[in-house]
């Protein structure tokens, strides 16, 4: 493997500071680097320490006393935790999957030049951005109109849409469709559906994956709809069940009669501090390992968002 | 003739196809009624005395109008200027910092010489971005609890007293500017770093043969060129100085009621006192950021159109 980087080959001596500034500027990163991965180690050890060394000394950068413990209680009491990762999951894919057809399908159709209603449409997808209803006109319509209250529908559907994701779709089309591709379908007798569902989506993969990565990670960080419409906790995603658990640590024992042992036995024995913060690990895990892949099409996104929108 | 034949047949294509676009748009349409339509309208409700009970709809209707009274109610109370202050204060101090540190960061890790190390460098200052507040809540907590936490253990064991950190309203302005500034590092550069690396090289080529320092070029080539991004970003984001982040102010504060001077904003009180069922408060101060925030909004927009027509939102 090469040692010699793009700069001393004289390759690339444009726009760089010399060697002493170079490594300065490393370890400031270094530092900024660690400052923003170490918080999560340390949950990360928290969670893996036993809850007796806790109890004695509490929390540390690494565990003092190495323990499985959160995890085994976790997975051995699991109905609780396992619905809410149910929840989490069925919310994130479907509401994924609803979010992008629906933001797909309005992006095409105000980014045809020669729609009638074209005008009308850009409207409603703008005025959102400028003016909204606020917290309290849209509680009371979601939960007493829409009879959303305790439903699992909450949590889908007002995160679906954005105009913001609307707009990066339009330009998407407006800018990579060539309109020779669609005219020449017209011409070929094919609906308008028929040239949405079976050409221009399957052409249009790089803007779906960075919609469906927005929303995927909106849906599985979501807690705020939780909060507002769901009081029965068989509805917890994740995020509420960790929620819950930061302000009551004994709500994990919930289910005591579950596991045949009284309720009192239960918290007295159950690993509190540690299962918490194993519950916040259950959700970083799958977006620490996720992000780094796919983080280039989320930059595609921010880029077009920030320009336009 | 032709014409006239021709006309009636583009518009009868047109209308098919009209039809065809318009089924297409419907459910977003129905979407964008029901969701963000309908609680436009809804804001009426802080001109009424609202009743929670019962319909949503009649109850709107039914309920009788009390003129300026929740207003009135709002803006007497001693909670108005302490929402204003946190909302408005907290907002111009990140707002300068997401401009000012970002930028700094996108033109160092711009000049490093190993371009892969400054991919992993940024891979890793955007996991924050990637993390809900609710887990930063609990990060939180593992270093401010009084007795586990961290740093408490440390004060401890550098021989000073430990500070229940969650009763003491002086130091969570700071705590909060920098959570803030944590959780949006690595989102924060991403725009600037996208324009730093879209510059010609060739400025930089010709500006080296003329003998100019890296200072020189950061100072003459690439700050100049940024100058729109930056302005822009910053009447966006001044836009939107009505409106703060309730994850940051409701969860990473845990809500303590003694750091309620210093942690609670517009969005903050609009919760609470909606889920204390105190509609008429709420009601009016979300009627007061909806409507500021619309002008602020359209005032950046109209600044933003001035500069870069292809920017502006409309």
């Amino acid at each position: 493997m090469a040692t010699r980087t793009a700069y001393e080959s004289g390759l690339d001596k444009f726009n760089r500071p010399g060697k002493g500034v170079n490594v300065i500027f490393n370890l400031i990163f270094i530092l900024l680097a660690l400052i923003c991965v170490v918080p999560m180690l340390v949950v990360l050890s928290i969670s893996l320490s036993s809850e007796e060394s806790i109890r004695q000394t509490g929390y540390h950068m690494f565990p003092t006393a190495l323990s499985g413990e959160a995890y085994g209680y976790i997975a051995q009491q699991g109905t609780m935790i396992l619905r809410a990762l149910g929840v989490s999951l069925f919310v994130t894919i479907v509401g994924t999957v609803l979010g992008i057809l629906l933001t797909t399908s309005m992006g095409y159709v105000i980014s045809r030049p020669n729609y009638k209603l074209k005008g009308l449409l850009t409207w409603i997808v703008f005025i959102p951005m400028i003016f909204n209803g606020g917290l309290v006109s849209s509680y009371y319509i979601n939960a007493n109109l829409l009879g959303l209250k305790d439903s699992v529908w909450a949590l889908i559907l007002p995160l679906a849409v954005s105009s913001f994701n609307v707009i990066i779709c339009k330009t998407f089309f407006k800018s990579t469709i060539p309109d020779g591709l669609i005219e020449s379908a017209e011409m070929d007798g094919a609906g308008q559906l028929r040239i949405f569902f079976s050409i221009i989506l399957p052409i249009s993969l790089p803007v779906i994956a960075t919609i469906g990565l927005f929303l995927c990670f909106a849906y599985w960080n979501d807690w705020f709809q939780s909060m507002l419409y769901i009081n029965n906790q068989d509805l917890y995603s994740l995020q509420a069940l960790l929620n819950n658990l930061m302000s009551n640590v004994d709500a994990l024992a919930k289910n005591a009669a579950n596991m045949g042992v009284s309720y009192a036995m239960l918290v007295a024995t159950m690993p509190k501090e540690s299962a918490r913060m194993a519950v916040a690990i259950v959700i970083v895990l799958p977006v620490a390992f996720a992000y780094p892949f796919f983080q280039r099409y989320f930059i595609s996104g921010l880029t077009i968002g920030a320009v336009k929108g | 003739m032709s014409t006239k034949a021709k006309g009636r047949r583009l518009r009868t294509q047109w209308r098919k196809q009209d039809a065809e676009l318009t089924l297409l748009a419907l459910p977003t349409t129905i979407w964008y009624i029901l969701f963000c339509f309908l609680p436009m309208f809804g804001i009426i409700i802080a001109f009424k005395n609202f009743k929670i009970s019962g319909g949503f709809l009649s109850n709107v209707v039914n309920s009788p109008w009390s003129g300026f009274k929740n207003f009135e109610f709002l803006f007497k109370s001693n909670d108005a200027w302490i929402i204003i202050r946190n909302t408005l204060g907290y907002n111009i101090i990140f707002i300068i910092l997401h401009i000012v540190i970002p930028v700094a960061l996108a033109l160092m890790i711009g000049m490093l010489h190993n371009r892969r190390a400054g991919k992993v460098y940024q891979t890793m200052m955007f996991l924050p971005y990637f993390l809900s507040w609710v887990v930063v809540s609990a990060v939180g907590w593992a270093f401010l609890s009084f007795d586990k936490g961290i740093v408490n253990q440390m004060l401890v064991n550098m021989g000073s007293e430990p500070i229940n950190w969650y009763m003491e309203p002086k130091y969570w302005p700071y705590f909060l500017i920098f959570m803030n500034v944590w959780k949006g590092l690595g989102y924060g550069m991403v725009v600037y770093l996208a324009t730093i690396t879209g510059i010609d090289r060739t400025y930089y080529e010709a500006a080296v043969i003329d003998g100019a320092s890296i200072w020189q070029q950061t100072r003459f080539i690439t700050l100049p060129l940024m100058k729109l991004v930056i302005v822009m970003m910053f009447i966006l984001a001044v836009g939107r100085i009505f409106y703060t982040d309730f994850g940051l102010f409701f969860q990473v504060p845990r809500d303590a009621n003694s750091l309620f001077n210093v942690t609670t904003t517009i969005d903050v009180l609009v919760y609470k006192q909606l889920k204390t069922a105190t509609v008429g408060m709420a009601s009016a101060a979300a009627f007061v950021q909806s409507v500021l925030g619309c002008i602020t909004i359209l005032t950046a927009n109209w600044i933003v159109r001035r500069l870069d027509p292809d920017s502006a939102m409309i």
